[in-house]
């Protein structure tokens, strides 16, 4: 399992509301795509897959706060 | 460092002509700045509030606001001719700098601008954009995708503030104001690119 985390986004910012998930459960995701949308104040912020595989997990949905560093999902 | 200025485009147009950026930037080409302005737009971003559009979408569209859905951070924001709109194309993981360092560098272009014209103006950290006392001469709002960021600013230079009465810009009750509406006299947007571009490659460089 490879884990996808809230990154550091730097200089204080804690929390980010999670917007959307571009890929489902169980859906394939490829490396370098993007994967989730957060969103900060004036920022909306895509992660991408750090990896290609199967999207396994999502652990916070669309319209929940997650904090830096907690573990939004997982690719295997 | 690239520059484009796209004169007067489309909001649209100038999106998708981002979105390429971002791939070629993301691939390793050079950070990019596209300078431009729209027609009358109004943009609502993720953090938008239906509370903060004081005039129906339909009445909008009639009044010849194009409106726009877009994929950026925070709430409703107008662009229009005399608005100068910066869309920085920049790798976050090369600049080494945080989103809010990026966010700070974005306003210090604006605030650098205005020290030019010999007007004091500054970035708040609570409430982003460029002020100059109580009034708002710059909006933000940003999207990032691979760590390289679009969307960005758009600094009013000789905007129809009046515009701005449809809306509460960036949800906030505050005054906006222009350059030339400061000065109380009219400035070439020529000469304005000319000094971003010199302050974008400064404080990005």
């Amino acid at each position: 399992m490879i884990a996808i985390l809230v990154p550091d986004l730097g200089d204080g910012i804690t929390k980010v509301e999670v917007a959307s998930w571009h890929k489902r459960e169980g859906e394939a995701v490829v490396k370098d795509d993007d994967l989730v949308e957060l969103v900060t104040d004036k920022a909306s912020f895509n992660i991408p897959a750090p990896v290609s595989g199967i999207l396994r997990k999502i652990h916070y949905p669309a319209g929940g706060e997650a904090v830096v560093g907690s573990l939004l999902g997982e690719i295997a | 460092m690239n520059f484009f200025d796209l004169g007067t485009i489309d909001h649209q147009a100038a999106f998708l002509r981002q979105k390429a950026l971002v791939v070629d930037v993301a691939n390793g080409s050079p950070d990019a700045l596209i300078l431009c302005e729209h027609p009358k737009t109004l943009t609502f971003g993720r953090k938008f509030h239906e509370a903060n559009l004081f005039v129906p979408e339909a009445e909008l569209a009639g009044r010849g606001f194009l409106l726009v859905r877009a994929d950026r951070g925070g709430d409703v924001t107008l662009h229009a001719p005399g608005q100068l709109v910066l869309y920085p194309i920049i790798d976050l993981k090369r600049a080494c700098c945080g989103l809010k360092g990026y966010l700070r560098k974005l306003e210090q272009v604006a605030v650098d601008l205005l020290d030019d014209f010999g007007i004091v103006a500054k970035g708040d950290d609570g409430n982003r954009g460029v002020w100059i006392g109580q009034k708002k001469i710059a909006s933000i709002g940003i999207g990032v995708s691979r760590w390289v960021t679009y969307h960005g600013m758009g600094l009013n230079i000789s905007t129809d503030l009046s515009l701005f009465r449809v809306i509460r810009p960036c949800g906030l009750d505050v005054a906006m104001t222009s350059l030339c509406e400061e000065l109380k006299r009219p400035v070439l947007m020529d000469e304005v690119k000319q000094k971003v571009i010199g302050h974008f490659k400064r404080v990005f460089g």
